[in-house]
């Protein structure tokens, strides 16, 4: 009764385009922006801004990233971690040689950093595909995380190799750096991820989506009706990339405050990657449902046995936690092998008819 | 600049000239290393035949293999009683995963059987550490891990052991494949899932089949690597080692894991030992999977993989 689309008439070219052609739709969307800024801020405690709304955008526009390059382009990567940590430690190094440059912009060039090497190890992908191509994409991996860890350029020589986002501030307000505080780290967070998941949803739907999509279908057909797999996979691999290394750069100066190379090893591949499957492939929203199933799990897994009074060792618990959450994985799979999107997308049907059977 | 050409495409080769036996001893040293990635990575190819599945799991595979091993062993097993009841092990294992895995994924992407395949991987790793503990644990199984000397080359009594190993079982698995009634059918499945399911082949009992076996090349594998380096966690990062033998040999071929093993393992070493130096060491990690990286640029399908045929 309350969703439903009867009555509302596209009566001009940009209201056929519009995002969220659904009025409720724009509603609820604008609600949702209006109170993810106003209310973690008032009412969320620190835990929850550090360990579970930080983490979540930030990994959400790791997830975007990858989704781009996996759930639109097709090209299956593995080396997501390596990209992020090119965006870390290229903003590390701006921000401590240009200590004057705007924090937003040292995110930005950043990004860029990521990006000229994500073309650098996408170019396999004009021959490569598949599985061949994700095996392949490790090798980004491995050798950039070997890189950072043997160049003590990119650490500025620091004895223990960790770097540690420097205090900066925006608008006035510190907004990274050990004295900031989590509502400002996440309202900075919040506002970047905004961004660029509107830009994300414009560009997959627009001529460079489209492009995309065609590639991934079936790359053949889409080469002889004229898109061109390489500028379009090397696109994929350049825009794929640049959210990643922002994101990395999110990691350490948003969240972490200090990492090393370790916070950027083959795990954080794989879990950007099951966040993008278990959201959805192909689908922005799809990215922050994965984020925030995979950033939720474990802290429920963790807490979980201590609410229900159950008490078990340390070591016994940690176990536990990895077969639910390997169970937890496969089970989603065979429930919804689309993700959680599809999900959202089958409940969305269910209400515009509700509470009539037809 | 002409220093630092020297060095890369001059010097190594002045010092593989000049000491031949190190470099025999290195060379061998590769090889063997690199038929113990062959042994992970024919876990891989076996499943990928049958089933089309990446099974990410085969590292883990080979961990809860040792694990339940030496957990059977400390308990006062005799050895080949504990190797029996590890198969069996094994084999029941091949039917959850068949059951509660494969069935009801059947007819997926591969990418979502492949994320199958990881969730497995962590499931196993808890599930195998709960059952065992997480300790690190000595493998013995009665040869020793010391080293003879034959004209001038070392030649580790251990790695020879597993050398031999690995040659009967890639033998035992050629019979199997090419002379019983079970490998044709197998191989069958391979060709063509619906070609092999329309003459009556039960797919089903095949995938059964092919996870045990691919169980009981993880049984060896860990074996060997357990008795190398002790049993513990880092045992299933060899997962990791064995996908640029994968990608170098081929997805789909038992000779192009054999193959692909022994150029990883000989390329590795010899980039370590005369190139490593030069850019700080510690390259093994990503060395591997450059050298097959390089190698894909020229042969998309690796070196024994089918080859790809694309129509719109």
């Amino acid at each position: 009764m309350i969703y439903r689309e009867a009555g509302q008439f596209k009566s001009s070219y940009a209201g056929d385009q519009a995002i969220f052609p659904v009025v409720q739709d724009r509603v609820f969307v604008a609600a949702a922006v209006a109170a993810a800024v106003v209310v973690p801020p008032l009412l969320a405690s620190e835990y929850w801004l550090q360990a579970v709304l930080i983490p979540f955008l930030v990994y959400a526009l790791a997830a975007l990233g990858l989704n781009l390059l996996t759930g639109y382009a097709g090209q299956l990567s593995l080396g997501t971690g390596g990209f992020m940590a090119v965006g870390a430690y290229s903003a590390f190094k701006l921000a401590t040689a240009f200590p004057r440059l705007n924090i937003i912009v040292v995110f930005l060039l950043a990004g860029v950093a990521a990006a000229a090497v994500g073309i650098l190890f996408g170019l396999p992908s004009l021959r490569i595909k598949g599985f061949y191509l994700a095996v392949a994409t490790l090798a980004a991996q491995f050798f950039l995380i070997w890189l950072f860890n043997k160049v003590a350029w990119f650490t500025n020589y620091a004895s223990s190799g960790t770097i540690t986002a420097p205090d900066r501030t925006l608008f006035g307000a510190l907004i990274t750096g050990p004295n900031s505080t989590p509502s400002a780290r996440y309202l900075t967070a919040l506002g970047l991820v905004a961004v660029f998941a509107l830009a994300a949803k414009n560009l997959v739907r627009g001529r460079i989506g489209r492009s995309w999509m065609a590639i991934r279908d079936r790359d053949i057909a889409a080469e002889i009706i004229g898109v061109r797999p390489l500028r379009t996979k090397l696109l994929a691999f350049a825009i794929s990339s640049y959210y990643c290394g922002v994101a990395g750069a999110g990691l350490v100066f948003l969240y972490l405050g200090s990492a090393e190379t370790l916070a950027f090893d083959i795990g954080i591949s794989f879990l950007v990657l099951f966040m993008v499957i278990i959201g959805g492939l192909g689908s922005i929203l799809g990215s922050f449902l994965g984020a925030a199933f995979i950033v939720l799990v474990p802290i429920v897994l963790s807490n979980a046995p201590h609410a229900i009074g159950l008490r078990m060792p340390v070591a016994l618990q940690k176990q536990f936690e990895l077969m639910v959450f390997g169970g937890l994985i496969i089970l989603f799979l065979i429930v919804e092998p689309r993700g959680l999107a599809r999900l959202w997308q089958i409940a969305k049907e269910k209400l515009r008819l509700w509470p009539f059977p037809h | 600049m002409l220093d630092a050409l020297h060095a890369v495409l001059v010097a190594p080769f002045r010092d593989m000239a000049g000491s031949p036996a190190f470099l025999v001893e290195v060379l061998i040293g590769g090889l063997f290393a690199g038929l113990m990635y062959s042994l992970v990575a024919l876990g891989f190819v076996l499943i990928f035949k049958a089933s089309g599945v990446f099974n990410f799991a085969q590292g883990v595979m080979v961990l809860f293999a040792a694990l339940t091993l030496v957990g059977l062993l400390e308990r006062g097993a005799p050895v080949l009683l504990a190797l029996g009841l590890t198969t069996a092990v094994m084999v029941a294992l091949a039917f959850a995963i068949e059951r509660l895995v494969l069935r009801p994924l059947v007819n997926q992407e591969h990418i979502i059987l492949f994320m199958a395949t990881i969730g497995l991987n962590f499931f196993l790793e808890g599930f195998g550490e709960m059952l065992w503990g997480a300790n690190v644990k000595k493998l013995d199984i009665g040869i020793p891990d010391r080293s003879f000397i034959v004209r001038g080359v070392q030649i580790n009594e251990l790695e020879l052991t597993a050398a031999v190993t690995a040659a009967v079982l890639v033998a035992v698995l050629a019979l199997f494949f090419q002379r019983t009634r079970i490998g044709r059918a197998l191989r069958a499945v391979a060709d063509d899932h619906e070609a092999a399911l329309s003459l009556g082949i039960p797919l089903k009992t095949i995938w059964v089949v092919v996870w045990s076996v691919a169980g009981v090349v993880a049984i060896v594998a860990g074996l060997m690597w357990g008795a190398k380096s002790g049993v513990q966690f880092s045992l299933s990062l060899i997962a990791l080692k064995a996908l640029p033998v994968l990608i170098l040999g081929g997805f789909e071929s038992v000779a192009g894991a054999i193959v692909g093993g022994l150029i990883i393992g000989i390329g590795e070493k010899l980039g370590e030992v005369y190139w490593g130096p030069l850019v700080g060491g510690a390259i093994e990690n990503w060395f591997a999977y450059v050298l097959a990286l390089a190698f894909l640029l020229v042969r998309p399908q690796g070196l024994f993989g089918e080859r790809i045929i694309e129509r719109v």
